[in-house]
């Protein structure tokens, strides 16, 4: 889909685009690149993400430059930070917050792509960089949070990482290896140091493939069909998409600027500005709100690993969903059964979200059982079973075109044509 | 039907308690003058609580993240160059080494960080009864309910406790406590200290004053965080009106209804 016809206009753009055509490839994929005209606005968070990652790494990079990464200092180099620095404040705060709104974005992005069945054949494999995407950013995020040395960045760091001790034989091994040492210590936090430096990069060529696929087949749209070959659906990425991504990501950005300035900390928890101390464990050890739904699934099994395999079980499964999702119309808005389920599947997560902030035991570890049942069973019985079962709405032919077509692309409405014919 | 669902359950949920940990009370709201969006600290409370913290607190809590500089620079108690200076002198500092190797006393600086009453937390725990007084640099944010707990915490003592509860050596009653206990005697007494402004130092009027302090010591950009924060979102505002008339005008050059 980049194919161009570009020629840069001044000398030297001509010399160079004829020895490293970077101006070409920029005019193919951020200009000219052809997009459904039809995009709302749920598909603007590709662009606020980007965004996202690129504040993030730029922050980081200043906070790098005060920041000292050993047990003693880290806690006080923050609170350096803070009243020294030069905006320390503001930098650490728009880089604290900015992860929570880099997950709030990529969570919209997911279930969007849930919606609209975007990780549907031709784009299994934008989908399956996108989930390598969002693992490798929970990691960033998990060490990241260690790095302040706060109460909840010790004891996080502790639960996490006991969590390798479940894997039977070499969990005792594996546990110490990653430590470092015989517990969370100075070696544990140089280390999640390094390589919360280094994800964000392995993220950025993620991304770099993730754009890379999508311009393969093109953008899905929210009616979920296949564009005319014409070009008659699209319009070209600038200044069409760019200008809409822009509007959205202005908006996105007053939401951010709110968090950043006037509650700075409702976020995080209050604990993690006590030092950390390994002798005093907090009252409850809860891991940021973007990780609660899999601190839920992880807590509602009673056994370490089983709790420790659908924790990972959850976000693998992922992956599979291509599979497992067997209906040919790829648009929930022409799916009537599975939009029910698709917004259960929110409320799900929600709820998960909501029991893994809070303490397992009784009420909130039954229903925390119940949602967790509930999320496996959407992926592993409800997605393959609707295929066949659910009976879709006609689909129309195309996006400039309002004629709906007869057919329906489902397995059960041609195989119940077949049977009456 | 779907979205219903989700609304009807994500109401129930957040009207249920958050938590329920150790039947404390919930914390007095005050109306703080540093609240809100244009909120900013008040001078002379700040000077005030500053009093408090030294003639009260400092006596078990440090603040090793904070410098005498600090109290007058923009934002906070902003004392003048002369009171700092007078402030950090009125404290011995072990500096050090010297030429001869040796470590010596001399009269603290503006640069100076708040000395600590005790040398390490070991000396601090004992001379506590084994209950360690947390350093105040960020309490207020290491809190959650912030400046209204704090406070809160400083007027939760009753000196009769419900009947029911037992109440051991060295543990008093504090009913905004988790456990309504406190290792922390009841720090302020109407007139522990002397206000040179004529302030009446009653006991609510000293906790406020010294959570004011607090506050700021915890966060001592707040007011330049509000006033940014303020000029940032009216920026982002026009921005968002101008991007969404030069999005309209570019899109109508295509038609998109189906």
């Amino acid at each position: 889909m980049s194919e161009t016809n570009y020629k840069p206009t001044s000398a030297f753009g001509k010399w160079f685009d004829e020895r490293l055509p970077l101006l070409t490839l920029f005019n193919g994929h951020l200009m000219q690149y052809p997009t459904p005209k039809n995009l709302n606005y749920w598909w603007t968070f590709g662009g606020i993400l980007t965004f996202c990652l690129v504040t993030q790494i730029i922050t980081g990079i200043v906070l790098a430059m005060h920041y000292t990464a050993h047990a003693d200092l880290a806690f006080s180099s923050v609170e350096h930070i803070m009243r020294d620095v030069n905006y320390g404040w503001l930098i650490r705060y728009i880089h604290a917050n900015g992860a929570s709104m880099f997950f709030l974005a990529v969570y919209i992005h997911i279930f969007r792509a849930l919606f609209y069945g975007s990780y549907k054949s031709p784009r299994e494999v934008i989908w399956i960089l996108g989930i390598l995407i969002y693992i490798l950013m929970m990691a960033a995020a998990f060490m990241g949070y260690v790095l302040p040395w706060g109460q909840m960045s010790f004891w996080g760091a502790t639960v996490i990482t006991n969590l390798f001790s479940a894997i039977p034989l070499i969990g005792e091994s594996v546990t110490q290896w990653l430590w470092g040492g015989y517990s969370v210590d100075n070696p544990t936090l140089t280390r999640f140091f390094s390589l919360h430096y280094l994800i964000p990069f392995l993220i950025l060529g993620l991304v770099i493939l993730h754009i890379w696929a999508l311009h393969v087949p093109g953008n899905n749209n929210p009616v979920g069909i296949d564009l005319k070959k014409d070009g008659s659906d699209t319009v070209p990425f600038h200044p069409y998409i760019v200008i809409k991504d822009l509007f959205a990501l202005v908006i996105f950005m007053i939401v951010f600027a709110g968090f950043v300035f006037y509650a700075p900390n409702v976020l995080g928890h209050s604990d993690n500005y006590i030092q950390a101390d390994p002798l005093v464990t907090p009252a409850h050890i809860v891991p940021e709100w973007y990780l609660l739904p899999f601190y839920a699934i992880l807590r509602s099994v009673p056994d370490k690993l089983g709790g420790v395999v659908l924790m990972f079980g959850a976000i693998f499964i992922l992956l599979a969903l291509p599979w497992l999702d067997t209906s040919k119309v790829r648009s929930a808005v022409f799916r009537p059964i599975y939009k029910q389920f698709f917004w259960l599947l929110v409320l799900d997560v929600l709820v998960l979200g909501y029991v893994g902030a809070m303490p397992a035991e009784g009420i909130y570890l039954l229903i925390s059982r119940v949602a967790t049942a509930y999320y496996f069973i959407h992926f592993i019985i409800v997605m393959p079973l609707l295929g066949y079962m659910e009976k879709t709405k006609p689909v129309p032919l195309s996006i400039a075109d309002p004629i709906i077509s007869s057919g329906s692309g489902n397995f059960a409405a041609a195989k119940k044509d077949k049977i009456l014919s | 039907m779907g979205k219903f669902f989700f609304a009807a359950l994500f109401s129930i949920l957040i009207s249920t308690k958050l938590f329920a940990a150790g039947d404390a009370a919930k914390p007095i709201q005050v109306d703080w003058s540093f609240n809100g969006f244009f909120g900013k600290f008040d001078r002379a409370q700040l000077q005030r609580g500053f009093q408090v913290y030294k003639e009260v607190c400092a006596s078990c809590h440090s603040m090793k993240y904070l410098s005498y500089r600090n109290l007058g620079e923009k934002g906070g108690p902003e004392f003048s160059d002369d009171e700092v200076k007078a402030i950090a002198a009125s404290y011995e500092i072990k500096d050090g080494p010297n030429e001869q190797g040796e470590m010596f006393e001399r009269a603290g600086l503006p640069k100076d960080k708040f000395k600590s009453p005790y040398p390490n937390n070991k000396a601090a725990r004992s001379a506590n009864g084994g209950a360690y007084p947390p350093d105040m640099s960020v309490l207020v944010k290491a809190r959650s309910g912030g400046s209204n707990y704090i406070y809160s915490v400083l007027m939760g003592y009753d000196e009769n406790p419900p009947p029911e509860m037992k109440i051991e050596e060295g543990v008093y009653y504090n009913k905004y406590m988790a456990g309504n206990k406190i290792r922390m005697s009841k720090p302020l007494n109407d007139g522990s200290v002397e206000y040179s402004d004529g302030t009446q130092a009653t006991v609510s009027q000293m906790s406020k004053d010294v959570t004011a302090f607090l506050t700021w010591a915890a966060e001592p950009h707040l007011e330049k965080r509000k006033r940014i924060g303020f000029k940032t979102i009216i920026y982002l505002l026009i921005f968002s009106v101008l991007v969404f008339l030069s999005m309209k005008k570019i899109w109508s050059r295509v038609e998109t209804k189906m």
